[in-house]
């Protein structure tokens, strides 16, 4: 094998949040028929549960790709803090005029985690609900709703 | 080509100490993990396999002989083990999850001959795992 080996980090985290799809561009017959009762208008919430990958090289003194206290430190501070227990439509300045889908916050996560300095970010992947996932690597978007 | 996945659990107590560190910096780095005494997981195993079925009995590998070769590289070396002192393969090496997955990848590849290992997936707790695959020309890539 003349292939290289990879080695990933992958963790996953949990924050719940509250949504309403509602697009300002759309009338509101529109919007109840595209987003149904995503559209109510006081909004619902999810348990999310945010899975992320990161590659690197293993330290040696260490065995890590990255150490897990600076993961959790980032993450909490980059995601958890200013999501967790939060409207993303309301307290999220991302989602100002922007219909917070699962798939613009896999954007919007993966935008916020890819500055991450100890490892690269490969992709994150999120559940929205036990049956509803996404994933996002950068370039392309890979959804799947089952 | 299609991909083939067993999963096997196990169980085993490591930690993480180097001794080219100061006990201060192994504290600072490992925390809790550097308790002397150690602590355990209970680890899931997922081994990928990526071929084409045979066309006589429809399988990528059988998985009986899957099975075989997990229990002899993978259970009778790690379960119920302690991973810094029972596991020749880790010798000198901090047994992370990173660590245990490569060295679980050096294994298994030579092992499978029918289709190709394609990746190891290793969870340490329900939160933390780690992947090992091939990239490039001879990579299953992801």
């Amino acid at each position: 094998m003349n292939s290289a080996l990879k080695i990933e980090l992958g963790r996953r985290y949990r924050f719940a949040a509250s949504h309403r799809l509602h697009s300002p561009h759309l009338s509101e017959d529109e919007n109840f028929r595209v987003f149904g009762k995503c559209n109510n208008p006081h909004g619902h919430g999810h348990n999310y549960v945010l899975e992320v990958s990161f590659s690197g090289g293993i330290d040696p003194a260490t065995g890590m790709i990255v150490n897990l206290s600076d993961l959790d430190a980032f993450v909490q501070r980059q995601v958890l803090d200013e999501f967790d227990h939060r409207s993303l439509n309301d307290d999220v300045a991302a989602f100002r005029g922007k219909v917070p889908t699962t798939e613009n916050l896999c954007m919007e996560i993966f935008r916020r985690l890819k500055t991450f300095h100890h490892a690269t970010l490969e992709r994150i992947h999120i559940e929205e609900t036990g049956k509803n996932s996404f994933e996002y690597a950068g370039d392309h978007l890979e959804g799947d709703r089952t | 080509m299609v991909l083939l996945t067993r999963k096997i659990e196990f169980s085993a107590s490591h930690l993480y100490h180097n001794p080219n560190l100061s006990a201060e910096e192994n504290r600072q780095i490992f925390g809790k993990c550097n308790n002397p005494h150690g602590h355990g997981h209970n680890y899931t195993l997922e081994v990928t396999v990526a071929g084409e079925p045979h066309p006589v009995t429809g399988m990528v590998l059988d998985l009986k002989e899957l099975k075989e070769i997990l229990e002899r590289e993978v259970m009778q070396r790690m379960d119920h083990r302690h991973l810094n002192y029972e596991v020749p393969e880790l010798a000198g090496q901090i047994p992370t999850c990173e660590n245990i997955a490569r060295v679980i990848w050096n294994l298994l590849e030579p092992r499978i001959t029918r289709g190709k290992l394609h990746r190891v997936r290793l969870y340490e707790s329900p939160d933390l795992f780690a992947d090992c695959y091939r990239t490039g020309a001879n990579g299953a890539g992801k």
